[in-house]
């Protein structure tokens, strides 16, 4: 089924998806093996604009919709996860900043991250700490005129080249975020290999010791630095995630309707056998439920409404649990060679899995979901709704 | 929009966020206890998108979104400072 798109929309997606072919698709593999993301085609997606995608024009991005950022994420997402990972990372730092930041910050940093002349990551997560935000070990204490950093963060995805990192911190028992330079003395950075998926994301776990950082490090208010500016950049990560897991369900699709219309059993090619008839059956209709609620998301974003918030965690629920399902399908119905390296399929039940638990897992969405679903049908009369 | 409706738009919006409870237009909303990770954004984006504002950095401090009163008179001042700019 074809999504719904305007003109441009759709041509939008027509240039994303041969780019995608033509550049990342065949070779996704290779980097998925070497866990590495090659320089070049980082520099390709900061050229074609990719990486200030939505960024205010007046600071160098291209300003576009939310909802185009979306289909570039799903064909990106069906090429190669980790790749699309570097794009969630990336933006999500970028709209923290836009949304949050100071006029001097975004002055200073936007047209940087807009052009990929610098690299972005999110630095939340800790070797002690992953859903439950709010309690971060990382310290910043006053000193002088700035802070100094103290402490640990973990899975940092693009963490091993990112040049600046948004991390958070305590600061007298208030939460913060910061804006850190990887070059900044006390900042130590150590590669993370051997993950289940998004393999080629270069993730990293960094260290911060006694790093002095200035005062005008400091984005958003002190004490709002996980209510407001995490929740600004993990509900943006949650939506290009969404829309990656709907390019993965797109990847298990095409393929294995490619391998069951070829492979041989019992003397008839794959797809004329029921259970796997209902397998595709239930990728192609998990598929398309996805996207719309992806392309659902994305305009609630464009039209800025604050049911888009609510709108963009089903999203990410639902398209992270279906690619899931989808990609353990994709490896059954491949039986060993879906077991092997041959074949992507085993790629993606690895990324899949990874989209289940980043910018908050199955679980925390079932928690925030349930509670916007009191909010919005209690206690309102039938005929107000 | 007068400041009677900012209000009473405000205090519809915010009613399911405190169901059974009869919202006063000077009570603090922090102190009625936690809402849920979702709310601080949702009452953000509902005060851009329904009143036609920008929320920045400077206008987020908690007094600013305490209390429908308060909520009323950042929508009032941002707009005078939209209309004066």
């Amino acid at each position: 089924m074809k999504p719904h798109l305007s003109p441009e929309q759709e041509e939008a997606r027509a240039s994303f998806r041969a780019f995608v072919d033509e550049e990342i698709a065949s070779r996704a593999d290779e980097w998925h093996r070497q866990e590495r993301t090659p320089p070049e085609i980082v520099r390709r997606l900061a050229e074609r604009g990719y990486l200030g995608w939505t960024l205010p024009t007046g600071f160098g991005g291209g300003g576009r919709h939310m909802l185009t950022l979306g289909l570039l994420a799903g064909e990106v997402g069906r090429g190669c996860s980790s790749l699309r990972s570097l794009i969630t990372v990336h933006s999500m730092v970028g709209h923290a900043i836009a949304r949050w930041g100071s006029r001097a910050q975004q002055a200073a940093w936007l047209p940087l991250l807009a052009s990929g002349a610098k690299i972005a990551a999110f630095a939340l997560s800790e070797p002690g700490v992953g859903s439950d935000a709010q309690s971060v070990e990382t310290r910043a204490r006053l000193d002088g005129d700035g802070y100094v950093l103290d402490g640990q963060k973990k899975w940092i995805t693009y963490g091993q080249v990112a040049d600046v990192f948004l991390v958070f911190a305590q600061c007298e028992g208030a939460p913060c975020a910061f804006l850190v330079e990887r070059n900044r003395p006390g900042v130590t950075i150590e590669p993370i290999t051997g993950l289940i998926g998004i393999k080629a994301s270069e993730t990293a776990a960094i260290r911060f010791t006694d790093c002095r950082i200035p005062a005008d490090a400091l984005v958003g208010r002190r004490g709002l630095g996980v209510s407001h500016v995490a929740a600004a950049a993990l509900d943006s990560g949650r939506y290009t995630v969404a829309w990656g897991c709907v390019g993965v369900l797109e990847a298990c699709l095409e393929a294995c309707v490619a391998y069951t219309s070829e492979r041989m059993q019992f003397g008839v090619p794959l797809k004329q056998h029921q259970l796997v008839r209902r397998m595709i059956t239930d990728m192609a209709t998990e598929l398309s439920a996805a996207r719309l609620l992806c392309l659902e998301a994305g305009r609630l974003r464009d039209a800025k409404d604050p049911a888009a918030i609510a709108a963009t965690s089903m999203a990410k629920y639902f398209a992270s649990t279906a690619a899931a399902r989808a990609a353990s399908n994709a490896v059954q119905i491949h039986g060993a060679n879906g077991c092997s390296s041959e074949y992507p399929v085993q790629r993606y039940l690895g990324d899949a899995k990874v989209t289940e638990i980043i910018e908050g897992s199955s679980q925390i969405q079932q928690i925030t979901i349930a509670e916007y679903a009191y909010q919005e049908y209690r206690g309102i009369p039938r005929n107000a709704r | 929009m007068t400041t009677e409706h900012s209000k009473a738009k405000i205090a519809g919006y915010l009613a399911r966020f405190f169901p059974g409870h009869d919202l006063r237009e000077d009570e603090d909303i922090f102190s009625l206890g936690f809402v849920n990770s979702m709310f601080a954004m949702q009452l953000v984006t509902f005060v851009e998108h329904d009143f036609g504002i920008t929320v920045e950095n400077e206008d987020l401090e908690l007094d600013n979104f305490r209390s429908i009163n308060a909520i009323a008179r950042l929508v009032e001042g941002k707009r005078a400072a939209t209309a004066a700019g």
